[in-house]
């Protein structure tokens, strides 16, 4: 479980977080929502302690990880994976060598043992036969999906996903959502993903933040989204019209449940 | 920023750098695969920079050296002792810069836009550690090695010259290298190699390590931290010599 509280920050001028405070459980996959330049990236940054918050308190289990020292915060970040928004892969090492880096560094397995974990959190993000490939082969897609891979490797505790299906196809993306959804229950982790991916919202959000313009705007579930009043929510989630037909639709099911 | 501030922020990441190894394996393997690409890497170029320089200091001195009064055996001992004390040390290691220093400036400040240093903190690694101490060690190891290479090159460069352009018999300047050999110009030149190797490595990581932006960032920092290496290294070796000699 994840908690903070009052969360500020700004660069210079700009204000991009304003006294945000929201509740990540474990076990569920939690999601971060709103439009781009709303600060999704920079709440998660905050939250992993990438950029330190200006004001505010985050708690990670119980223990204030913004109270902790340098050597407290690198024992916490070891149960920590995530991925990042534009990948971040180590370009000098193939699929497989990304991959296995934290096993490398972490563990004491043998490399056989490793090898074999490796290949199969690759067949999990529908990679098999990728290993030898370096990053600079790989296409927007593929090279998310071993960053999903090197953040699960390790079994973490905490899990963050800066849009994990960004450049997805609709399959692959659905399969996306599926397996950090499994690994979160399996492992009972805390999962936090930042998403524009309505899809996504609509499969997984089990707890949802809706930010706008760094402010908190609602919060709630997947089922909630749809009778959600709040107008700038609406706008945002249901900006297509198909998408609007949909929602009413799904409204129309649920009054005639009722009745 | 300013003058001071820079300072300030390079010792501290030199003092952060310095922890203790999330996984000594793996860091061994980081420091061998530096020391390919710092040694390795710039053997050709060392190699003929220093037969270059030889034979080049070979000639002007024998160009300047006119007067039948002054004896041939002059002619060995001056490339020998500019060679040592300054051409090999100094000249490499402003070589080194532009070679070793805009790769590692370029490197890290990639990996600094591109998130892959986030990506190492946020698995709980050191990311200074891991990095940078790596490069500076294999620094300290090879480039001192290198000099040393141009050291035996350089002089063997001036033979070769000497030789062929018959300005003097190799026996002569083999002769003449043998007489009023200090060994502590030995000495003094490891010195200069030692500093200016760490100087080579770290303030290339400094300006690489804290790159803001994107890749015009990259190339304009490595850029920069070529220039800033190169007067440091002059810096010091004026220092050095005005301490040690
Ligand atoms: N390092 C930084 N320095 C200055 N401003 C920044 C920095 N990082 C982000 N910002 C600003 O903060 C705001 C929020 O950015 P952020 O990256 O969090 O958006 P986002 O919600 O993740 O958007 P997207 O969905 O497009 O990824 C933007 O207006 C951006 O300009
Ligand atoms: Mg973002």
């Amino acid at each position: 479980m994840i908690e903070f509280k009052n969360i500020s920050k700004r660069f210079d001028e700009k204000q991009v977080l304003q006294d945000v405070s929201h509740v990540m459980y474990s076990g569920k996959t939690n999601l971060i929502i709103g439009s781009s330049g709303s600060g999704k990236t920079v709440l998660q940054k905050c939250l992993v302690g990438l950029y330190e918050v200006d004001e505010g308190e985050i708690i990670y289990d119980g223990l204030s990880f913004t109270k902790m020292n340098d050597e407290e915060k690198k024992m916490l970040r070891q149960q920590i994976g995530m991925l990042f928004q534009g990948s971040a892969l180590f370009d000098s090492m193939t699929v497989e060598g990304n991959v296995k880096f934290p096993l490398d560094m972490f563990t004491k397995d043998k490399e056989s043992e490793k090898i074999k974990k490796v290949n199969e959190v690759l067949e999990r993000v529908n990679l098999v036969g990728t290993n030898n490939k370096l990053p600079s082969q790989l296409s927007g897609g593929m090279k998310k999906r071993v960053g999903i891979a090197r953040a699960i490797v390790l079994n973490p505790k905490f899990l963050f996903c800066d849009e994990p299906n960004s450049g997805l196809d609709p399959q692959t993306s659905m399969l996306i959502d599926k397996l950090i959804h499994d690994v979160t229950i399996e492992f009972n982790m805390t999962t936090i993903i930042n998403t524009h991916d309505m899809n996504s919202v609509m499969e997984i959000g089990n707890n949802i933040i809706y930010l706008k313009d760094g402010k908190k705007e609602w919060t709630g579930n997947s089922k909630d989204i749809i009778f959600s009043e709040n107008k700038n929510l609406n706008d945002f989630i249901f900006a297509s019209e198909f998408l609007q037909d949909a929602k009413e639709m799904r409204m129309l099911e649920a009054k005639g449940k009722k009745s | 920023m300013s003058f001071f501030s820079h300072l300030g922020k390079y010792f501290i990441m030199l003092k952060g750098m310095i922890s203790k190894p999330e996984n000594s394996k793996l860091y061994w393997k980081e420091f061998m695969h530096q020391c390919s690409e710092i040694g390795i890497g710039s053997l050709g170029i060392v190699c003929i920079i220093s037969l270059f320089m030889g034979a080049v200091s070979a000639l002007q001195t024998a160009y300047q050296i006119t007067s039948p009064f002054v004896s041939k055996l002059i002619i060995a001992q001056i490339i020998r002792d500019t060679v040592i004390l300054e051409f090999a040390p100094t000249l490499i290691c402003i070589v080194l810069a532009g070679v070793v220093g805009s790769k590692i400036a370029s490197e890290l400040g990639n990996m600094r836009v591109s998130e892959q240093i986030d990506a190492i903190e946020i698995m709980g690694i050191n990311s200074k550690t891991y990095l940078i101490l790596p490069k500076i060690a294999a620094a300290l190891i090879t480039i001192p090695m290198l000099v040393i290479l141009a050291m035996v090159l350089g002089i063997y460069g001036g033979r070769l010259t000497v030789g062929l352009s018959g300005i003097i018999s190799t026996e002569t300047y083999d002769r003449g290298l043998k007489e009023l050999f200090l060994p502590y110009n030995v000495f003094f030149a490891m010195m200069k190699a030692y500093t200016f190797a760490f100087i080579v490595s770290s303030i290339p990581a400094y300006f690489g390590y804290y790159v803001k932006g994107g890749s015009l960032e990259i190339g304009r920092n490595s850029t920069k931290s070529v220039v800033v290496t190169c007067v440091v290294i002059l810096f010091a070796d004026y220092i050095l010599a005005a301490l040690l000699l």
